[in-house]
């Protein structure tokens, strides 16, 4: 069997250069980074990042729902991780159900993009704007989607739900006019397996006649 | 007796429902919608540790020897258990205890769980897993049913007296050889059924924690809590009493949450060894591995029809892979056949079904258990008979439709029925009449029937207590409170709970909470399998709200000195009859209720009739209540890649009466996708060495959003004399048709008959290559 988490590798094999290639280490510039022991606070900047090696847990801030979040993670633990077993409080309206970007159930939004937090690394989040469901509304002040889908019954265990959710509310911010062929692919990576489509594009258009208002 | 018996539907006040019929919204739709809703895995306790399983590599071994003396001395490590702490089998059906929590002995499929460990961590625990060293001694291993048959050493339950057959039911009504002679036509052929598993989104998932005093408290993301109370407190060894299990949210099961797993045990028995809380979260990989899916089956019908359409006589022989252990399976055996005898009228009957043991994962009961696999071959059987004798293939199914008030061949009560109903609306929406056989070549329609179980009255342990139990709590608050031990399980059962509150008690939806499946809590109730939940759970609230509106009606009667009928309770407020003006709202008649009778609640049960044949198994499958689908899909062949593009499926279904119309149309559209992309995409194949084919969300495709043909819900109602409000279930039986349809509409598209799932690509193929093989034979010859 696989587990969902590898061991961390042997700390000597660990280095952030190693690990953090390319493009990832570009996102870290300019976050505040602490040691292991929390008390060596240094800035990252892109050739600092280059040349520190990290190993352990970092404490990172992460913007989550316009609130920074102050958190110790690995430089392997996904952002689904972080958001999950992390944070303190937990944020667990997210939800793991393949850890492998095969079903969108962990769909939150960076700087308005849906992304799968099972797929991206925490620190990659760093400096970003995340969005979880948690961030949209709560039950008496509930967002357009949130409300379309409670209206429309476009939820049946709900396990799935806040993926959908977040998928849509992706689209409809950046495409208020969307079609219904446009609410289906904006959510083509998300799997229901309540079966309940139907109505979760019934609610998915409804929110959409709410958004473009 | 509700407002409207005791008044008369006449009444000027009253002639409508409330609450029934309505499309209110689900009773936890806010929490899911804005992820506060808490499911297994959200529950994080103070001082939790992590458990993982060592599980089998061997698809069938015997156990040498266990070390794991490497493994509890890593850091970080509390306790490790393996099958000698958990000696006692268990198993769902009392006659076939055949499972163990943690493997002694012998190993059964890949997979099998070996040890346990609970650790800081999930990553410490995985460690440790890997530390411990098992000696086995590989076994012969069984992959093919047929091997199994008539192959019995090494067995794979050695202690089980027919060697490697799991169960065998043969069952025969009337005169099978006079019923094939009187036929005009007689068709006899094989079908085959692969194997489909449930995948349903959450993983399972498990949390236990024991107090000083000896409790136990189990969450787990179970469907039904009461045989997993049951089952765990008997192989613990704890009293019944000491082990309180709670279902939180649940994030889907379609049957495969219904037997208890190892991970229920093992986190309850870590949670005792080290005093502290322990989880347990399996990756998707042990979920396909746990499976408890549908069994596939090898059927072989014959079925025999006269010109005029009647059906004379079927005979089926049916092999059922069970995997390595029993589960459900001696209903799914009797399943097999005892469902198939509606809705269609056949005087003689026999079917002849054995289940074998497999060195593969457990098949159990999902959605529509044990009868989608016969309603495939028999429908698609059908479909060539009305061919034979050149009727539509409605018109044959009406022909045979078994009608209501009557008994099936095997001995089955049928009270209401709406199938006849059903054939209308497929045939009237999906425009049968001038499309079927009329569409371009690669588009076909298709049609097939079914009927299935609301619940039936075989309580897998026998015993003569309620079914269903539910509690009622009202205080002057004005809240009613409902403790329901039916598993609310996305379905909407709680949803329907608190409909027939509002109904029966005139009680706006917000002043009912329903507490659900927490068997400290809350009355016994058999939990959510069989299709019984709303039938039964909604009897039983019926019950309870009568006697409780007895009393509130009697209290309100003696403070206004009146005749308690001419108190009318059912509106949102009460009233005098006869002075309408003498009025209060209900929270005020709940005041009057609990200062005239004390502290006000009640209780209330429901039990089925005695039901079924008189002969050994007759009561399995005999229902209360039936109800009744039928499908219409359509389909686009292309006869170059052989791909299947689902365009539309018509789904009428006889739900008795709609409590929620929404509610019940999201079930036949959920039950309709899970069918047709059952027979496209799914395939739950185990490999020549024991191993899955592809335990992942993306190596077992499941049908996306655009994958998924447009569902069409055309609710049917029959009204059941038995039924809450005359409703009967919705969340299994529109499953059924879905397969045979598409078949059928296969065959109409492109001309082939496809009997063995999955339609692939490469199946529709080889048959399309088939068919023009012998097309240009045939044309040749008469050249």
């Amino acid at each position: 069997m696989t587990d969902r988490t590898n061991q961390p590798p042997s700390p000597s094999s660990l280095s952030r250069r190693a690990f953090l290639k390319g493009g990832v280490v570009a996102s870290l510039t300019g976050a505040a980074v602490a040691g292991p022991n929390g008390t060596e606070s240094v800035s990252v900047t892109r050739e600092s990042a280059i040349a520190t090696s990290l190993k352990g847990k970092v404490a990172v801030t992460l913007e989550i729902n316009g609130a920074a979040r102050d958190v110790s993670v690995e430089p392997r633990t996904t952002l689904l991780g972080a958001l999950r077993d992390h944070l303190e409080p937990a944020l667990t309206g997210t939800k793991l159900v393949c850890d492998g970007g095969n079903c969108g159930a962990c769909t939150v939004l960076i700087d308005g993009a849906p992304v799968a937090s099972c797929m991206t690394l925490a620190l990659d989040a760093v400096g970003h704007n995340i969005r979880t469901i948690e961030g949209l509304g709560k039950p008496d002040d509930l967002s357009v989607v949130q409300e379309a889908f409670c209206a429309e019954d476009g939820l049946m265990c709900g396990f799935c739900t806040p993926g959908f959710v977040m998928a849509i509310t992706a689209e409809l911010e950046s495409n208020p006019r969307a079609t219904l062929d446009e609410l289906k692919n904006s959510c083509a990576g998300n799997l229901c397996r309540c079966g309940t489509y139907p109505q979760i594009f019934d609610a998915a258009v409804r929110a959409a006649r709410g958004a473009s208002k | 007796m509700g407002a409207r018996d005791q008044h008369g539907t006449g009444a000027p006040w009253g002639d409508e429902f409330r609450a029934v019929g309505k499309s209110l919204r689900k009773i936890e739709g806010l929490s899911k919608a804005t992820g506060e809703a808490v499911y297994a895995d959200d529950i994080m306790l103070p001082g939790m540790l992590h458990a993982k399983l060592l599980r089998s590599p061997h698809a069938h071994a015997r156990i040498v020897s266990i070390d794991t003396s490497k493994a509890l001395a890593l850091e970080g490590v509390h306790a490790i258990i393996t099958g000698a702490d958990l000696p006692i089998c268990y198993g769902v059906i009392p006659w076939t205890k055949d499972e163990n929590a943690l493997a002694v002995d012998k190993v059964r499929f890949i997979g099998d769980e070996v040890a346990a460990v609970a650790a800081i961590d999930e990553d410490t625990a995985n460690a440790a897993v890997r530390l411990i060293e098992v000696e086995y001694e590989v076994l012969h291993s069984y992959f093919d049913p047929n091997e199994s048959l008539v192959r019995h050493e090494p067995a794979i339950h050695p202690g089980n007296k027919h060697g490697n057959i799991s169960k065998r039911v043969e069952l025969e009504f009337g005169d099978l050889e006079s019923a094939f002679a009187s036929a005009d036509v007689v068709m006899e052929e094989d079908f085959v059924f692969h194997g489909s598993t449930h995948a349903a989104i959450e993983p399972h998932c498990a949390v236990a924690r024991a107090s000083a005093d000896g409790l136990v408290t189990l969450w787990s993301s179970t469907q039904i809590t009461h045989y997993v109370q049951r089952e765990v407190s008997r192989v613990l060894g704890l009293p019944q009493s000491r082990l309180r299990v709670i279902q939180p949210t649940l994030g889907g099961a379609f049957g495969g949450k219904s037997d208890p797993f190892s991970l229920e045990f093992v986190v309850a028995k870590l949670a005792l060894i080290t005093g502290r809380p322990v989880k347990m979260l399996w990756t998707r990989e042990e979920v396909f591995y746990a499976h408890r899916g549908r069994h596939p089956m090898q059927m072989r019908y014959k079925t025999g029809i006269k010109k005029d359409g009647h059906l004379t006589g079927v005979e089926a022989t049916i092999t059922i892979d069970g995997g390595s252990y029993s589960s459900f399976g001696l209903v799914t055996t009797y399943y097999s056949g005892q469902l198939l005898t509606g809705p269609y009228d056949f005087p003689n009957y026999r079917f002849d079904s054995t289940r074998v043991f497999t060195n593969k994962p457990p098949c159990g009961p999902k959605r529509g258990h044990g009868s989608v696999q016969p309603r495939f071959a028999f429908e698609i059987q059908l479909d060539e008979l009305s061919e034979a004798i050149g009727m539509d293939p409605i018109e044959v199914r009406r022909v045979n439709d078994i009608g209501e008030n009557t008994k099936t061949v095997n001995g089955q009560r049928v009270t209401s029925n709406g199938f006849g109903r059903c054939l209308d609306e497929v045939e009237r929406a999906s425009e049968w009449k001038t499309r079927r056989g009329k569409l371009p070549l690669g588009t076909g329609l298709g049609v097939a029937g079914s009927m299935y179980i609301s619940g039936t009255n075989y309580p897998i342990y026998p015993n003569d207590m309620p079914q269903a139990g539910i509690q009622l709590k009202v205080d002057r608050s004005g809240l009613v409170t409902a403790f329901t031990g039916g598993n609310d399980i996305g379905q909407g059962s709680s949803s329907v709970v608190r409909t027939i509150l509002c109904e029966e008690l005139g009680l706006d939806p917000l002043d009912v909470r329903v507490v659900a499946a927490d068997t400290d809590l809350c009355p016994v109730d058999l939990g959510a399998y069989s299709s019984r939940v709303t039938f039964m759970v909604g009897n039983a609230t019926i019950d309870a709200c009568r006697k409780l509106r007895k009393q509130i009606v009697e209290a309100v009667a003696a403070k206004w000195e009146v005749d308690a009928k001419r108190v009318y309770l059912g509106s949102g407020e009460v009233f005098d009859t006869e002075q309408r003006e003498t009025k209060i709202t209900t929270r005020e008649a709940f005041e009057i209720a609990e200062a005239f009778h004390d502290t006000l609640g009640s209780t209330g049960a429901y039990n089925t009739p005695t039901l079924g044949g008189d002969y050994r198994g007759g009561s399995i499958g005999a229902s209360p209540a039936y109800s009744f689908t039928a499908h219409v899909v359509e389909v686009d062949v292309d006869v170059e890649t052989g791909m299947i593009d689902l365009k539309n499926v018509w789904v009428a279904h006889d739900c008795g009466r709609a409590l929620n119309p929404m509610l019940v149309a999201g079930q036949m559209e959920g039950s309709a996708y899970m069918g047709i992309v059952e027979a496209v995409f799914e395939d739950h194949k185990v490999n020549r060495f024991g191993l899955h084919s592809g335990p992942s969300l993306l190596d077992y495709p499941l049908a996306t959003a655009l994958d998924t043909p447009e569902l069409h819900a055309l609710i049917v109602e029959s009204i059941d004399p038995e039924g809450p409000y005359g409703a009967k279930e919705a969340g299994e039986g529109p499953l059924h048709p879905a397969l045979p349809a598409l078949s059928n509409a296969i065959y109409d598209a492109v001309g082939i008959r496809l009997r063995e799932l999955p339609f692939t690509p490469g199946r529709v193929l080889t048959a399309l290559r088939a068919k023009a093989a012998l097309d240009k034979e045939t044309k040749g010859a008469s050249c």
